[in-house]
């Protein structure tokens, strides 16, 4: 029987120890929040937090993982949808598809948490997720306003209605 | 409001048509919207109100990232005038559709054209739904409806002072029969169309609770992993099931069809597992070969071939090029690309020898349950799809269904047990139906004063419907090659005049398998026309504008939106530098899906030949527009998909095979590399117009020219990675 601290619960389960950490979410453990994209830390939709770094768990055996390190998934990063991440998601409409938004937003939880007013370079480099539907720009957006900067001119996004229109 | 159609309601009781029992009392398989039978009044095929005040719209058009839920929600209800906070939607099944001899029309989903082929249906469907709600309560008053208004789900007749809602006369509403044409507000009038209203379906996609087709669990559900040939036309010589049966987890080692293998497992991941271990003999077949230069070879002997089809022509093109006093002309080509979307194809099937169910992320539900009826020797009567939210689809799960009949395929073999196939990505990468392949030759003949007398655009290569709907080509003429270059119509025309113009079409077709590829042909058709244009007014040193603007004289709308951009963009002044690197413009414009598209970006390319994509303004008008808060995330969307194209995209063939089979080797423009993008929505009324689509077309041709503008060099060949030396 293996044991993961999970979004604050200690859960046990069967599995083998080279199974990816995604999968134990996503099958033993049934948090389907969490998504396969590449299997190879290529998209990052399997962002989850362990204790607090973000962490591709599609390439993260379960050996690798204590049983005392917390783990936490989308379903764990606020019980309510309350993380401002979360309402700046939904503030800016951010997510198209939708697939790769759980792992966009613990990366970018990870970013707030090490640096709460994150510059243009500070996200760049933090979030290298794959999104095929195009919403990096409101992810950008989104993260500056989830961390309080909210000029428009900051923003990646500028919409034009004509007068004639 | 209009009031006379009231007197054309038939109060008598209705028939209703559907296998479901009860009125209106549907029993959706999944995902399933809390609806007790009997207790959710069905007042037309779109629109069913509850007691409660909830109105649940019906959608037929799959929902995939693109917002169509949203934007046809929002039309029914312009009609139908319920209080938008009490509206949610969902998906009538495929298999009601058939029983009710589609009453919710097609259910594809690709092209553009979620909302702009079924408007005026659903409108119809909410504007008979008001009506029949307003004489329900006229009914009950004894009054003339037409004394009765309706606005925000309440009911007022004014004269008696007397209000109800919608909710407490729907049961009322649902026993009368929808009065056929129902008038439509003209859209000048629209309170809730037009609007930038937010999504119905974010809340879920922010903390991992929405159900795509990869996470759902049925009861009693195994997994399956599967690997198919990895060249395309081969098929399974032989597989040593007896080497994984043991391993953790293992149920059944089967063969899909002849070109296939597929373990189920309990878990998805020890199926896996145990594939990755399971020793298959492959006969790779004819294509075993087949390398990437010979596909290039053949598309190449296609420039110059006396047989082609011609798809628009006016005048005497060759004779013309033949006695003009220059010419210039290039040679371009576009690769095969895979969609890539996020979640891989999956598909969970329940097989039994009386009846068959499928849950998928599908564009077309309707093809999806014909695929599942073939799949499962059944008549499509026995079977039922039901349709899950799409991880990404992009054209690649709406025409063919090769993972569901694959699904099917598998679960025959354990009947009565619900069984998950979920591809991984490697195996997504190796079986697509690819951006199709072409090249292309320009020839432009100009006069002495350098103006364009003649053009003749050569396509060769690859044919979507001779690998798809074959039966729809006809003497070697595939009309979608010609995407974007039409003479006329309202779909896809080209926008310029040229006095001799001949674009021809010879088919040269690979074995690898194409596909409908968001954007499809229109993408690399604009790429080939708006850099060639970009060509030619530096060969004859005019303004790219001001040449684009001599030739679309008889083009106002493809003009409109050009213009639009380029002055947005400041075209004409000197863009700022930025880092101490000039910055440059460049154009492009496109009329596809309906919509009159335009861009302008802005690059600078450092002198070690990085490229640094600043701005783009891009201009749309698609005639209404429905959300435009949609519409920008669309165009946002659709830069990142023709710049990654544009950047990266290529799958090429080794031996028969695809040899990208992973992010690592197909790589996906990231956050960083995402320009500021400006986007003017100009709809100018008179005509619908798709939004998903057209604006990938500009991407790439826009920022080349912008680069050529900067380095003088000019890019033939995509994808980019293999022309400048390195990237920002």
């Amino acid at each position: 029987m293996a044991r993961l601290n999970v979004n604050g619960r200690v859960r046990e389960f069967e599995a083998e120890p080279d199974t990816p950490l995604l999968w134990v979410l996503r099958e033993q453990l049934g948090l389907t929040g969490t998504k396969y994209g590449c299997g190879v830390a290529q998209c990052g939709s399997c962002t989850v937090h362990v204790d607090g770094a973000p962490v591709r768990s599609c390439v993260l055996p379960l050996s690798a993982v204590q049983p005392n390190q917390k783990i936490v998934t989308i379903e764990g990063l606020s019980p309510t949808s309350s993380h401002a991440l979360q309402k700046a998601w939904v503030q800016l409409d951010v997510p198209q598809c939708g697939y790769c938004q759980s792992g966009m937003l613990m990366a970018a939880a990870a970013l707030l948490k090490d640096k709460p007013r994150p510059t243009d370079a500070d996200i760049d480099a933090a979030i290298t997720n794959i999104c095929r539907c195009g919403t990096y720009n409101r992810v950008r957006a989104a993260i500056k306003v989830a961390a309080g900067d909210t000029k428009a001119s900051s923003l990646d996004i500028v919409h034009v209605t004509p007068r004639s229109a | 409001m209009d009031t006379t159609a009231f007197g054309d309601l038939n109060v008598s009781r209705r028939q209703f048509i559907g296998t479901a029992g009860a009125a209106g009392a549907f029993v959706f398989g999944f995902p399933t919207q809390a609806q007790a039978p009997g207790s959710a009044p069905e007042i037309t095929a779109w629109v069913v109100v509850q007691p409660d005040e909830r109105v649940i719209i019906r959608i037929a058009r799959s929902e995939m990232g693109q917002g169509t839920l949203t934007g046809l929600a929002q039309l029914v209800n312009e009609e139908l005038d319920a209080d938008w906070k009490n509206v949610t939607t969902e998906y009538p099944t495929p298999g009601q559709n058939l029983a009710r001899k589609r009453v919710w029309g097609n259910f594809s989903t690709g092209g553009s054209r979620g909302i702009r082929d079924s408007h005026e249906y659903v409108r119809k469907g909410g504007a008979a739904a008001r009506l029949m709600l307003v004489q329900a309560a006229a009914g009950e008053w004894k009054v003339p409806a037409s004394e009765c208004t309706a606005a925000n789900g309440v009911i007022t007749h004014a004269a008696s002072n007397r209000r109800t809602t919608y909710g407490k006369v729907a049961a009322a509403a649902a026993k009368l029969t929808p009065p056929e044409n129902p008038p439509l507000k003209d859209p000048k009038d629209w309170k809730l169309s037009g609007k930038r209203i937010a999504r119905l379906d974010t809340v879920d996609k922010v903390n991992g609770k929405q159900v795509y087709g990869a996470d759902l669990t049925l009861p009693g559900m195994l997994n399956a992993a599967i690997k198919d040939c990895p060249v395309f036309g081969g098929k399974v010589k032989s597989f040593d099931a007896a080497k994984v049966r043991g391993m953790p987890g293992v149920k059944h080692v089967l063969p899909v069809g002849d070109r296939a293998v597929a373990v189920v497992a309990d878990t998805w991941w020890r199926a896996k597992k145990a594939l990755d271990a399971l020793p298959i003999e492959w006969d790779f077949g004819a294509h075993a070969g087949v390398q990437q230069a010979q596909v290039d070879a053949m598309l190449k002997e296609g420039l110059d071939a006396a047989q082609a089809v011609v798809g628009n022509s006016n005048g005497n093109a060759r004779e013309a090029l033949a006695g003009a006093a220059r010419k210039v002309e290039a040679v371009y080509a576009y690769p095969h690309q895979n969609h890539a979307t996020m979640e891989p194809m999956n598909a969970t099937a329940r097989w039994t020898p009386e009846r068959c169910e499928v849950w998928t992320p599908t564009q077309n539900g309707e093809a999806a349950l014909a695929a599942t009826a073939e799949a499962a020797g059944l008549k499509p009567e026995q079977c039922e799809v039901y349709k899950i939210h799409l991880g990404g689809g992009f054209g690649r799960r709406g025409a063919v269904h090769d993972w569901v009949r694959q699904a099917v395929a598998i679960a025959r073999q354990v009947p009565g047990t619900p069984v998950k196939l979920l591809w991984t990505r490697e195996e997504d990468m190796a079986h697509g139906l690819y951006h199709p392949i072409t090249q292309c030759k320009l020839s432009a003949g100009l006069d002495a004063q350098g103006k364009v007398q003649a053009l003749h655009m050569r396509i060769s290569g690859q044919s979507i419907l001779a690998g798809i709907f074959p039966q729809n080509v006809r003497d070697g003429r595939d009309p979608v090659v010609f995407q974007g270059l039409n003479a006329g119509g309202g779909e896809a025309m080209f926008g310029y005049s040229v006095p001799h113009l001949l674009i021809d079409h010879a088919m040269r077709n690979p074995h690898v398998p194409p596909g409908f590829w968001r954007g499809v042909n229109l993408n690399q058709n604009t790429l080939y026309v708006e850099c060639f244009l970009d060509e030619i007014a530096h060969a004859t040193g005019q303004d790219p504008l001001a040449l684009r603007r001599e030739l679309m004289k008889n083009h106002p709308k493809h003009l409109a939106v050009l213009e639009a951009a380029a002055q947005r963009a400041g075209w004409g002044k000197p863009a700022p530098d930025v880092g101490g690197q000039k910055v440059f413009r460049g154009l492009a414009q496109c009329h596809g899906f309906g919509s009159y598209v335009a861009a302008c970006a802005e690059v600078s390319v450092s002198a070690a030949g990085e490229l640094k994509i600043h701005r783009i303004v891009a201009a749309t008008d698609c005639g209404h527009a429905v959300n435009p808060q949609q519409i920008e995330a669309q165009v946002e969307g659709s830069f990142v998909y023709g710049l990654t194209a544009m950047l990266y995209g290529e799958c090429t063939v080794k031996d028969g095979r695809i040899e990208q089979l992973n992010f690592d080797t197909y790589p996906m423009m990231r956050l960083k590399e995402m320009p500021k993008v400006e986007t003017i929505v100009m709809p100018s009324g008179g005509f619908w117009g798709g939004v998903g689509e057209p604006t990938i077309a500009v991407a790439a041709p826009a920022v080349l020219n912008a680069v050529f503008a900067a380095t003088g060099k000019r890019i033939r060949e995509l994808p980019l990675k293999n022309q400048l030396t390195r990237r920002a």
